[in-house]
Order: C-alpha cells, then structure tokens, then sequence
C-alpha cells in the first residue's frame, strides 16, 4: 500500500499511528521527553480528529492505574511514559501484567536520576523487564510509527493479553525529525482491528479483578507469564509479516539483521543506536572487514534462539549496552552470555557499555569498538570485563 | 484448570465456605418474643439471619458468633448459647 | 487438581443467600465494615462496579475461589483505587455506557487517608462520576494495627505504642470531609453502621449525583480496637452520641443535613475500647481525654448538632 512520507517528528509519528489505532481510553501525565505524543494525542481529540476518552492523571502512577481500569473494562487502552515515570508505573506493569491486561504503552527511553537529567538511556525500561510486559525497542522514527501500529494486534491477541512497550530513545526519536512514511487512517484501523477481551467487568457476568492468592496457585499465575511471552514471539512475527504484506515495511521481528552471513564480528545492540551501527557496518564492509549487526528488537520476548542462530559461526560478539546491572555490567550483554550457555558454538563474547546516560555514540566510536574487539585475541585484549566506552577515568583521580 | 485468566475469579464463590465453624457462642432466637423487624438482618456483618413467618431464623453454616444481633435486638428476643463442639 | 486450602472443594453453595456481597467472607467476626458493605450494596444493586484498595476489605473478599462479591469488582494496588475507578468509567463511557452502570470505590482509612490520597485528590479534581466510601476503622488493621493518619489523638497502636510517657498517638487524624470539600466534591456526607436507613440514603444520593461523592464511614474495629463483637454497631452508635462522629451532609459544598443527637459523655464510647484504656489508668493523661472532650464539643458547635 502506498503511504504519504512527509518529514515528521518522532512523536509526532507515533501519534499518527496511535491515533489511526482508535484506542478506547488514553491516559496521560507529562514527563520530558515523552510530552509532545500525548500533546500531540490531546489536540486529536480536542479536535474531533479521534474519539477516545482522554484523562489526565495527577502522576503517572494513576496514569498507569487510569489504563489499567479501562483495560479490565473492556477498552483498548493507550499510556506513555519516561524515565522516572515509568519507574514510578513499575508497581502498576506488574499487576497490569499479572492480570492480563493488554495496555499499550510507549516508553520514551530516558536515564534514571540521580543526578536528574534528561538524557537518553536504556535504565528505565530495563527496571520493568520482569514485569511479564512485551518490550519492542525501535531504532527509527518509521519502526515508531510502525510498531505501535502493530503493537495493539499483539499485546491484544487472546494467547497473548500482556501490556506492552514500544520502546523509543528519548530525543534521538522523540523529538527529532526524518522522512515518515504514514498509511491512511483507515487502513491502519483496519489492520489494528478492535479488541475483543476474553473477560472484562461486566454486571451480566460478575468477576473478580485482583484476588488474593496463596502458594497452592501463585507460582503457577507467574508460569503463565512466561508461556504468553513465548506466545507472543510467534504472534510479533505473524503480525509484523502482515504488516509487510501489506504495507511494505519490515523492521525486523524479534531480531533484524544486517551482513551476519560471513560476519567475524557481529555487534549486537538496541534502539537507535542501531541505525549508527548500520551505517558503520556498511563503511567498514566496504574497507573489506567482515562485520555485521543483530538488532535486539524484542527485549521481551527475549530473542535468545534468534540470536544464537544469526550468530552462526561468528567467533566474536560485541554487546552494546546502554544499562547496567550495577556490579555485573550490562543487562543486554548478561542475557545474550546467559543465551549462549550450553550451545556448541561459543564465541567470545564482549561487553561494552555505550551511550549510558546519553554519551555520545557516533560511528567513529563503533568502528572503535569494532577496533577493541579484534583485539581480543592479543594478550592484552579485552576478555571478559565491560568496556567502557567514552568513561572519563579522570573523573576518578 | 478451573481458575480464569489473569488471578480473575468468579463470583460469589465464598458461599462453599462454612465460617460458622468459627463459632464459640451461638445465637438463639425466641420465636415467642422476635417481633420480626429484620434489625438482626440487617445488622449481620455475615448475612446469617433470615426472617421467615414466625421470627429470625439463624443460618449456622455462616453465624461466626459474633453477637451482634443479641446485643442489637430491640426486644431482646436472642440469647446466646456455647457452641458444642 | 488444586483443593481448596481448607479441603471444602465438595462443599454445597448455600445458595439461598442472596445478598450482593455474600456470606463466607473472612472478615473477622463482628467487622464493623462487612455490615457497611453489605448495606452499601444492597443499595446500589447489581449495576455496579466496586473497586477497592488493598486492605482488610480486599483480603477478606476476594481469596481465590472464595470471592463473596456478587457484582464486578476489582482491586489493584493499595494507593490507586480511585485511579482504577477512573479508568472504569473512562472504558465504560468510551462504549456508551448503555446501561448506566456505576462505579463505587469501598477502601480503607490506609488506602484512602494515607497511600491513596493524591490518587483520591486527581479523581475528585477531574470530577469524574464515582462514588468513594470510606470505611474508616481508624488504623491499619489488615497489617496487624498500626497507625495511620486516620488514627485519632491519643490511640494506642502497635506504631504509636502507650508505653512510659507515650500516649499513643500524639496528633490529631486527618480531616478528610474537608478535604473533600476543599476539592469541590458536590456530594459530601458522613455515615454510620448504626444507621442504616441513613447509609443508604446518602449511597443513593452519592450514586444519583453527578460527579465525584464521597461517604465516610466508621467501622468499629474490635480486633484493632479492643472490645467485643457484639459491641461493634453500639460503639458506632456511641461515637456518634459523643459528638465525635458527627453525621453530616453537605450539598456543592452547603451543610445540608447534620443528625440531631443528645450528648452522651465521650467516656461512653472510649472506656469500653483497649485503644484508650491508659488515658483513663494514667493522671497525666488528663490533657488527652480533655482534648478529646474538646473535639466532641467543637464539632457539636460547629455542626450545630444539639
């Protein structure tokens, strides 16, 4: 189908598509830097443009809980948050998840204070991987726009029913401009169709919502979790695979890859940082170095499978990281290791942390990364321990 | 599985359990006196007592023993008695 | 197969019941709350939605295969009913509504007073259609007694501990009636378990309002309290009497409505409870019991309740 491209704002791209998905009930509080989609979303409906509820929240923990009611009611429901937001919803995803509500949520990848700052990382979302929450990260404006129209279909299909994250780096796609490719409104309802709940409150049929449990059954609520993830893989593939039939565009669906075939090092990494690592990749391909890059863009699911076999034969793997597990490194890195245990290929695999708390990450520095991994051969290469690229070790004497 | 989705359960299904093997003391109405007023009903934080042609009746596979009624009665038409065990 | 934590899997329903919260339930016997929510839905019927916060409410109500709710309800978390509620409503009317159902929070002093309230103050500031009851039984009896910002001067309670010099509670409890009216709630009252012909009025009113309501009630604790189960509606009856629960009705902010009493001394309804015992064992309490005098008179004053 053919779409208008126009240069649009990050945000703005992901309004469009939120708009276009008729979501029932919209709840937002403002944190920087996700506040332009929901301004973008109120405007929508001051305007008539679209005709969901749309409640402000006194903090995101209601917006969080606002969403939350409106999902067990029935309704498709629609939140965004960042950074220390999304912290403050981490109580409510839990539960949200537990209960098997399919909220959609964007979350505009911000760093964690202190000290407060508006810079992009991956710490937010990080905090809410156990929450049984789906997590797409995004690594342009168009897979923003993309993925939140395809996010409705997979976070409300009835084998699934998990709340869901697109994940977006903060400024680096919130709030900058590219040429956006947009599908007629109708299309996109048609494909994002209405949710249908399997159960919902309702006085014809009474239910009970958050009852207590005990340890005859607890265990077995969080086994269910993990069973509607993997669920959820085969659906993230069936429904982005829909999406290029009919639109054209493909993201990649757990995973992407980009010239891992005879690839000796293959960077691994998420969001946006993924694009810079496409373009250096194709300027060292053309020096003649056989690298290549694994775009994680299901952090859950967890694409380990995918990974593994993308990986191939490859003897090295560099894990870009913009989050840590303090004292054991870099989340991405830690759950990539933890995929390759028991596999009959074991390839070095090194950690690096890269772009935490918005350092800079251009191509020169993953052609240096690239540089130290070759390295790792040498006596005095990198083996284990995460490198950190950009750290000011001045700032420790 | 019996269990819905998501820690959801069904309605009302706290009626299978006998809470009246709580009890210590049990209420016991005199039909001569219970003018029928349905304060007792009323008052039951456990929804025990039913008032039927001739006077409250005690629903003991719930009365926690509790008393309520006894001391709520207007005509003090409930007593209260040791439960046997 | 799971069985039930009690073996009763096979036990018959004793259907006949047919009250809209049912019997079964694991409220302590003689809960002052459990006679509140029955009433409270007996007025509102089965077109309603009832969210509830954490507490003694949710753990009583809702174990696993032993719900006694016969409407639709829902509990989340602890600090965020009324954010759940305004949810509801929000996917409710994003449908239509065609039926007109309600929404009705029943939480407790902790999930309101306390953790709730800035979730409390967002729904009452969007003026969204949902009626709030809080049944207040004056401390966080769920978690074993402790003090809230509910619990009133002088209370003895496992975090304002009677020991020595200490009294109990040093502070006087939240008023949250102002609170509400503070926020331009167009229905405002105050109820009481020993009056349930009144509760029910005011749920009717608080439902037939449009816009945010809001109840409060008190339910005598005897667990959290010290006293028998059989003295649970006395003592509401007697906080009441005292003036120190004054039963009160305001309409877009006008006093209404307040219930006409004879003052009984606050004795009355203190020395039957543990809570306050000291004040009445210990001379240098004297200040206490006078300022709790003082608070009974004051609201008979303001509220012109003789």
């Amino acid at each position: 189908m053919k779409g208008k491209t126009a240069i649009l704002e990050g945000s703005r791209a992901v309004a469009e598509a939120v708009r276009a998905c008729r979501p029932d009930v919209i709840s937002v509080y403002p944190i920087t830097p996700q506040t332009h989609i929901l301004e973008d979303l109120a405007r929508f409906v001051s305007s008539g443009r679209l005709k969901s509820q749309f409640v402000r929240a006194d903090s995101e923990f209601s917006a969080a809980s606002i969403v939350y009611g409106a999902s067990a009611a029935g309704a498709r429901a629609y939140t965004a948050s960042a950074s220390q937001g999304l912290l403050l919803m981490n109580e409510v995803i839990y539960a949200m998840a537990s209960t098997r509500l399919p909220v959609v949520l964007t979350a505009v990848n911000r760093a964690i204070s202190a000290p407060i700052t508006i810079q992009p990382d991956h710490q937010d979302t990080m905090s809410l991987r156990d929450t049984g929450a789906l997590q797409i990260h995004v690594e342009s404006m168009q897979e923003a726009y993309d993925a939140h129209v395809q996010s409705f279909r997979i976070a409300e299909d009835p084998e699934v029913l998990l709340p869901l994250l697109i994940c977006m780096d903060g400024w680096v796609l919130s709030h900058s401009y590219e040429p956006v490719t947009v599908f007629p409104d109708e299309a996109i309802s048609e494909f994002a169709g209405t949710f249908h709940p399997v159960q919902k409150l309702d006085p014809a049929n009474p239910l009970t919502y958050g009852s207590y449990a005990d340890q005859d059954v607890l265990m077995e609520y969080r086994y269910a979790l993990m069973l509607a993830q993997e669920k959820a893989k085969e659906k993230i593939c069936s429904v982005t695979k829909e999406y290029k039939d009919i639109f054209g565009h493909f993201d990649g669906d757990l995973i992407d890859t980009h010239c891992t075939e005879d690839a000796e090092i293959i960077l691994v990494a998420m969001g946006s940082m993924v694009s810079t690592i496409r373009a250096a990749v194709d300027e060292l391909r053309a020096e003649g170095r056989k690298v290549g890059l694994i775009k994680v863009r299901t952090f859950r699911p967890f694409p380990g499978e995918e990974i593994i076999k993308a990986c191939g034969k490859a003897p090295l793997i560099a894990v870009l990281d913009k989050s840590l597990s303090v004292n054991t490194g870099g989340i991405l890195a830690t759950e990539v290791k933890a995929s390759f245990y028991g596999n009959p290929v074991q390839p070095v695999i090194l950690p690096f942390m890269a772009g935490l708390g918005g350092k800079e990450v251009n191509r020169r520095v993953i052609k240096e990364i690239v540089d130290i991994a070759s390295r790792s051969g040498d006596k005095q290469g990198p083996r284990k321990d995460t490198v950190w690229m950009g750290l000011d070790h001045g700032f420790f004497n | 599985m019996d269990l819905l989705l998501g820690g959801v359960c069904k309605a009302g299904e706290s009626k299978r359990l006998e809470t009246g093997k709580w009890r210590s003391f049990r209420p016991v109405v005199d039909r001569n006196r219970c003018i029928k007023c349905g304060k007792c009903a009323d008052l039951c934080p456990d929804s025990c007592m039913e008032i039927k042609e001739d006077g409250a009746e005690v629903n003991l596979y719930y009365c926690k023993g509790c008393l309520i009624c006894m001391r709520e009665c207007p005509v003090k038409a409930i007593t209260k008695e040791v439960e046997e065990k | 197969m799971i069985v039930d934590r009690e073996g009763e899997k096979e036990m018959t329903m004793q259907t006949e019941v047919k009250e809209l919260h049912a019997p079964g339930h694991r409220a302590c016997p003689g809960c002052g709350c459990a006679i509140a929510v029955k009433s409270i839905l007996r007025e509102t019927g089965p077109n309603t939605i009832v969210v509830s916060p954490t507490g003694c409410l949710e753990t009583f109500t809702s174990p696993i295969r032993g719900s006694s709710w016969e409407v639709p309800w829902i509990h989340s978390l602890f600090e965020n009913a009324p954010a759940i509620a305004t949810g509801v409503l929000a996917g409710l009317n994003a449908k239509g509504n065609p039926d007109g159902t309600k929404v009705v929070v029943i939480g407790g002093d902790g999930g309101t007073y306390d953790i709730g309230m800035g979730s409390l103050s967002g729904m009452f500031e969007r003026k969204d259609d949902i009626l709030y009851i809080c049944y207040d039984n004056e401390a966080y009896m769920n978690t074993g007694i402790q003090g809230s910002s509910a619990t009133p001067l002088g209370v003895g309670t496992t975090t304002t501990p009677v020991t020595g010099n200490s009294f109990g509670k040093t502070v006087e409890k939240k008023d949250l009636v102002a609170i509400a009216l503070a926020h331009g709630v167009p229905y405002v009252a105050t109820a009481s378990i020993a009056n349930l012909a009144d509760l029910k009025k005011k749920v009717r009113k608080g439902m037939d309002n449009p816009g945010p309501a809001f109840i409060l009630m008190l339910t005598p604790c005897n667990v959290g309290w010290g006293y028998e189960p059989e003295e649970t509606v006395e003592l509401a009856r007697k906080a009441v009497e005292t003036g120190l629960f004054p039963i009160v009705e305001f309409e877009d902010g006008d006093l209404v409505s307040a219930l006409k009493i004879r003052p009984v001394p606050v004795e009355e309804y203190l020395k039957p409870q543990k809570r306050y015992q000291h004040l009445f064992k210990n001379e240098k309490f004297t200040d206490v019991l006078e300022a709790i005098r003082k608070k009974a008179e004051d609201n008979i004053k303001k509220f012109d309740l003789v």
